[in-house]
């Protein structure tokens, strides 16, 4: 098991967010974090990524605790994420927004920098070349040295999912990626996260609304309700289950 | 590619060529007042340059320029002065055994002025990089207000409010100009790189920036140093320019002089730093007229209204609010300007 999230749950002051769920994500595989709004989803990758602390249980990336690491120690270790609402760095181009991700991984020193020593030549260009390859995978390279925020709604998306690649992540948090698509894009989306998996080898973890998305994708899927995961197995036997039902559409179903 | 990255750094050195072919002319051609002026404008560029490192590129609203100038100054005055010189003017309090002891030539003096800054900004880091918000300007203008009146209050040192005087005059243009020049070189190499990226991507979104594996805490404590070490040496540059220093040269009024410089050029602009210096700086110089009893078309006569130039300058900053959000040269760069211009022919 690449993560191992054991009996996670976090309080707001009295508020449970999440109460006591485990879950477990294989390698490489695609797996769905679904349930309706206020369940505690992106709670829930707030604590894999170390922006929020879990009141009780740990989370295990790799078979090592992530507990008292800091955000960006474990983006180092291999775990990236996307957000919900796109937030690139709007000043800088494309290009730039992508190099964020190679930073840590450019091996020159602050005084190299300063001083313009061979090394910080050799280093930049290797991590522009890799930045390059990552926009050409996207097919967003034309893009390159234009504003971030000068493009589409979909090539934004692109942008996010490249920048969390240039940190060569083992896994990929992906927030709502089909939010505000429409059909067309949502389906280059899925055939990009799948090929993306074998290419990068990749593990994801995604919200997502979009059944017909989850449906498609998705290995397996967790289904939390106020917190609590009332589900977990495939998307197909998801819908089925009178349990996710009535999490979805209330309990009058059943009366 | 290779031939268009030549040919900018052929720019590169055009530049630096002329503005050392003008620091020499300016040095041995013009007359004195001109060069003092010139030596403010370039000891204000290095001012300006590194409090848009932390202010404008790293987006950190910080209000410290005043009290990491004031160390520096104190620092290089106490290095330079020798003993005697020192024995001579503490009039309140007899100084202390090691501070008659401080000596230091001029290269060094301004080091230990930068170094001195930048330790006591690393120092500041660590309470105020821990949280985000708006503490470091509290904090940083809460320093600045102490580190004046610890001067005022520490005459075994510092000599209290009569401050230091006869300090040698070591500066020059081929100084202030050379310090400048190599500030400017320093400050947009870190902002070309991997540091300078971090400190944007912090500025635009903290938060992306730490999911993209930014440790903002090292990169806001980078910034942070790194301005506070060039505000130092301006310091000691100011200081063996004036010849003697007192606490009252550095009050919020100077934090206040560079923040419109740098608003007024750009936040986050360098090159925009370097214009709202001149403008501020050298207009500031040619704006002394309104301070003057003034003959408006022989209609009006003014009376001397000290303070006037000031009114102006406010005015002028409202309408660059009002008009140019962004400053002139908003967050681009000259080379920016030249690659536009490059894209459209």
């Amino acid at each position: 098991m690449i993560l191992k999230v054991d009996k996670v749950t976090k309080n707001f002051g009295g508020v449970t967010a999440i109460k006591e769920t485990s879950f477990s994500v294989a390698p490489k595989e695609i797996y769905g974090l679904i349930g309706p709004n206020g369940a505690g989803k992106t709670t829930m990758f707030n604590i894999i990524t170390g922006n929020y602390e879990a009141s009780e249980g740990e989370v295990f990336f790799r078979n090592e605790t992530l507990h008292g690491l800091k955000p960006h120690q474990i983006v180092r270790r291999g775990v990236a994420r996307t957000f919900q609402n796109i937030r690139l760095f709007k000043s800088m181009s494309v290009l730039d927004n992508v190099l964020i991700g190679f930073d840590f991984q450019a091996r020159y020193s602050f005084a190299e920098s300063i001083l313009r020593l061979p090394r910080f030549f050799g280093e930049e260009k290797r991590i522009r070349a890799k930045a390059m390859e990552i926009l050409k995978y996207l097919g967003i390279e034309k893009f390159a040295e234009h504003k971030a925020t000068d493009l589409s709604y979909g090539q934004q998306r692109k942008v996010e999912i490249a920048r969390a690649l240039a940190t060569n992540p083992e896994l990929l948090l992906l927030d709502e990626p089909a939010a505000g698509m429409n059909p067309a894009e949502t389906k280059e989306l899925a055939d990009l996260i799948y090929k993306a998996r074998e290419d990068f080898d990749l593990t994801v973890l995604l919200i997502e609304h979009d059944m017909k998305f989850v449906n498609q994708l998705c290995d397996r899927v967790l289904v939390l309700d106020y917190g609590k995961s009332i589900f977990e197995g495939k998307p197909s036997d998801a819908i089925k289950d009178p349990e996710v039902v009535a999490a979805y559409l209330g309990d009058f179903i059943h009366d | 590619m290779g031939f268009i990255i030549k040919k900018d750094q052929w720019i590169n050195l055009a530049i630096v060529a002329a503005t050392l072919w003008f620091i020499w002319f300016a040095q041995t051609h013009l007359d004195e007042y001109t060069v003092r002026i010139l030596n403010n404008i370039a000891i204000f560029i290095i001012l300006a340059v590194s409090y848009n490192l932390i202010n404008g590129v790293t987006g950190q609203f910080s209000l410290e320029p005043n009290g990491f100038v004031a160390i520096g100054a104190y620092v290089a005055a106490l290095l330079l002065l020798d003993a005697d010189a020192k024995e001579y003017q503490y009039d309140i309090e007899s100084p202390y055994p090691w501070v008659l002891a401080l000596q230091a030539n001029f290269v060094w003096a301004l080091f230990f002025a930068g170094t001195f800054s930048a330790l006591l900004a690393l120092a500041l880091s660590f309470p105020v990089f821990r949280v985000r918000g708006d503490y470091l300007a509290i904090v940083t203008l809460g320093f600045g207000f102490i580190i004046r009146i610890l001067a005022i209050n520490n005459p075994e040192i510092t000599n209290g409010s009569l401050g230091l005087n006869d300090i040698p005059e070591f500066s020059n243009l081929y100084w202030t100009g050379g310090v400048a020049l190599l500030a400017v070189i320093a400050i947009l190499n870190i902002v070309d790189s991997k540091f300078g990226r971090a400190m944007k991507a912090i500025r635009d979104d903290e938060d992306a920036a730490i999911a993209m594996g930014v440790n903002t805490f090292k990169i806001k404590t980078m910034a942070f140093c790194t301005s506070a070490f060039l505000e130092g040496v301006g310091g000691g540059l100011l200081a063996a320019l004036l010849t003697s220093i007192s606490p009252d040269l550095f009050t919020f009024f100077l934090t206040f002089q560079l923040l419109i410089i740098i608003v007024l050029g750009g936040l986050g602009s360098t090159t925009g730093a370097i214009i709202g210096t001149v403008l501020v700086m050298g207009g500031s110089e040619w704006m002394r007229f309104l301070d003057e009893p003034m003959n408006i078309f022989g209609i009006v006569e003014t009376p001397a209204m000290p303070g006037m130039r000031m009114v102006v300058f406010s005015i002028i900053l409202i309408f660059v609010m009002l008009f140019a959000r962004e400053g002139i040269m908003g967050k681009r760069e000259l080379k920016d300007l030249f690659k536009k211009k490059r894209g459209e022919s």
